[in-house]
């Protein structure tokens, strides 16, 4: 039996095309990090709080240049931890926002990762990876960021992550993660590298009435009926924003509906399950993935970010050695595309996993195809090592 | 059987506050004696005193005894994690300037694990009001040692005595650049509830220190007594000097004077003016207000 609820008009409440203030229309000669920039504007971010870091400062440089003429904040906050919160504050003040930063601010950040998605606050996260521990690799790429994203913040929680391979995906990727974040109230990372920031290629960025965006979705119940983390089946609670006279309480304490901290197992129960759950059981409309010969073939090659244009040379020339090589490449990271990945065990000779660190996404794709591929046929040495990004016979 | 109701129902006369409680949130977690609840009545009082409109007044709180005050509020309250209330609150203020915004925490929150931001918004002069309640402690966790602990007191980490200076609040504020400064005991509520409306009406960065000693474990553990007879001792030996060097102001000692008032009010652009100003002279008429401002 269908259980048929008046749907709320979402069309009322969610403008479907960008604001032409912050689109710059045209075909450009630009990085990956002014590119990531324009997409943020494209996508109505009007704040960014940051603190300088190399190899993502330009991104915040430009918004610091642009946003004026275009109506909204640039904030240089004392420290990555301070902007990863300040951006919170504008958030449930109705801005949309974002924060940037690399390896070391990133690793300052976790903390409001988690506050994040405790409050349930939209708002997008950059990460332009350079290769680590600590100061690392200033200048040169990484990839080694990617479960740090994922499992970074204590607790259990679920985020999503976009990975571009150009300067026109951080573009459009970085509205992506606007969209989706706003869509599920999930803190959204767009997880550059130094490479795909710092390379300059054509960027088209289409007119504002091409542009589809998701705007949040705010609250029309008056005071006495809303409770701020009420959901419906999509578990995904309507916002509410200060000033409007809902007198609402929210806190990273483990709560309930009314936001009310409530110390008990049940609590923590339903409400930790209902984050992981949000994403989980909507993974498979959030996940995006580009695939090419990989049914049938002798070996995959997965490979994302800046090491999936390299390996594409690889790939060539394998086949021009007669070799049957397909090659997937996931957009989104997390949630991770494992229903596909899960199919493509059965069909195929085995994997090459290609990434600028020493297995990490590697693992999830030998978890995925654990007993369908023999365990020979999955290559999880690294291709390149972090900070090079050419590619090596390895 | 149901009784017959028999009582004509007077209207019950309603506490003037009670409208800001949130009082199905009641009994409240702190303990007997405790001087956050009393500093609270006091922020409530001067709410409604000076008749801001409340539906457009935001309280933001950290983590601690004093962290829990957001939660108690019926306002737009937000919990946020350890130290970093002062840029939550930055952002939520830059993001609708038509909110009043009041960072309320405790010492160890304001001043040890977020020291940085607040020095960070006093220099900015962010138009947000912070009310940074001073218990000697760090409270919630058992008593441990601070940054304002004076010298020689023992807490659960100092178990032969601190021997570290602690932080002058007012002076730091005062050098950092902060509109307004003032310093109330809890044992002073008409003058802090005064201070507290004063300070809301500022357009920058306004600070107010409330001294309460933690009963339970400050005072207590270094048997200075219960919460009444420190009431008297705040009484006693508390001196009101409006205008005071700062620099004067430092509590060291576990038994000296305490000198209170109100040190520091002053005119300086607060950082939206700041802003506003700066990019609409440089830029004419390239620059846009931000549009969300307006409304």
């Amino acid at each position: 039996m269908k259980k048929t609820k008046p749907k709320p008009k979402i069309k009322e409440l969610v403008h479907l095309t960008a604001d032409p203030r912050g689109v710059l229309t045209g075909v450009h000669f630009m990085n990956g990090d002014q590119a990531a920039c324009e997409g943020a504007l494209a996508a109505g971010c009007r704040f960014v709080a940051g603190y300088p870091i190399t190899p993502s400062t330009e991104i915040v440089e430009r918004f610091a240049s642009r946003i004026p003429t275009v109506g909204g904040i640039f904030i240089q906050m004392e420290d990555e931890i301070a902007s990863s919160i300040a951006i919170q504050g504008a958030a449930w003040a109705g801005l949309k926002s974002m924060t940037v930063s690399s390896g070391p601010g990133f690793s300052l950040m976790m903390e409001h990762v988690g506050l994040a998605a405790m409050l349930e606050t939209p708002c997008v996260f950059i990460d332009v990876q350079r290769a680590g521990p600590s100061t690392g690799l200033p200048t040169l790429p990484g990839q080694a960021d990617m479960m740090q994203v994922r499992w970074g913040a204590h607790g259990d929680y679920e985020i999503i992550a976009l990975v571009p391979n150009s300067p026109q995906e951080c573009f459009d990727l970085t509205i992506q993660a606007f969209n989706l974040s706003e869509e599920f109230r999930v803190p959204t990372f767009v997880m550059m590298d130094e490479c795909v920031g710092h390379m300059a290629e054509r960027v088209v960025i289409p007119p504002a009435d091409k542009i589809k965006i998701f705007n949040r979705r705010y609250t029309t119940l008056p005071p006495e009926e809303y409770l701020p983390y009420r959901t419906g089946k999509d578990l995904v609670p309507w916002f509410v924003k200060a000033g409007t006279g809902r007198r609402f309480h929210i806190t990273g304490l483990t709560h309930d509906e009314r936001g009310y901290p409530m110390m008990n197992a049940e609590t923590q129960g339903k409400l930790v399950r209902r984050l992981v759950d949000k994403i989980r059981a909507n993974a498979e409309q959030i996940v995006r993935y580009e695939e090419e010969d990989c049914e049938g073939a002798e070996v995959v090659v997965i490979s994302y970010g800046i090491t999936s244009r390299v390996a594409s040379r690889a790939v060539e020339m394998a086949r021009k050695q007669g070799i049957k090589v397909g090659r997937f490449r996931p957009v989104v990271v997390w949630p991770f595309p494992e229903k596909r990945i899960r199919q493509l065990a059965g069909m195929v000779g085995g994997f090459v996993v290609a990434e600028l660190n020493y297995g990490q996404i590697s693992l999830e794709v030998e978890r995925l195809v654990a007993g369908k591929v023999p365990e020979k046929a999955i290559e999880k040495r690294r291709v390149n090592q972090p900070g090079a990004a050419t590619a090596k016979s390895d | 059987m149901k009784k017959e109701e028999s009582i004509s129902l007077e209207p019950r006369p309603q506490n003037p506050i009670e409208s800001l409680i949130r009082v199905e949130r009641l009994p409240h977690m702190w303990c007997p004696g405790c001087g956050i609840g009393i500093s609270m009545g006091a922020f409530t009082r001067a709410v409604v005193e000076s008749g801001i409109d409340q539906n457009s007044l935001s309280v933001v709180s950290g983590i601690g005894c004093t962290g829990r005050v957001a939660g108690y509020l019926r306002l737009d309250t937000f919990h946020v994690t350890h130290g970093r209330a002062v840029p939550f609150a930055t952002g939520l203020k830059l993001g609708n300037p038509k909110l009043k915004v009041v960072v309320y925490s405790g010492d160890g929150d304001l001043m040890a694990i977020g020291g940085n931001h607040l020095i960070h918004a006093a220099r900015r002069n962010v138009p947000l009001t912070v009310i940074l309640i001073n218990n000697f402690n760090y409270g919630m966790t058992g008593g441990q040692f601070g940054p304002t602990t004076p010298m020689e007191a023992f807490g659960a980490t100092a178990p032969y005595g601190n021997y570290e200076y602690p932080f002058n609040l007012p002076y730091l504020m005062d050098v950092c650049g902060a509109a307004y400064i003032a310093r109330w005991t809890v044992y002073h509520v008409r003058q802090l509830t005064r201070s507290i409306t004063e300070a809301m009406s500022k357009d920058g960065f306004s600070f107010i220190e409330v001294i309460t000693p933690c009963p339970e474990l400050y005072l207590r553990r270094n048997r200075l007594g219960d919460a009444l007879k420190e009431m008297i001792y705040l009484k006693e030996n508390s001196r009101i000097q409006n205008g005071a060097e700062t620099r004067t102001v430092a509590i060291e000692k576990i038994r000296g004077e305490i000198i209170i008032g109100k040190f520091v009010d002053r005119e300086r652009p607060g950082y939206i003016q700041s802003l506003d100003g700066h990019l609409q002279k440089v830029l004419g008429a390239r620059y846009q207000r931000p549009p969300f401002w307006e409304k």
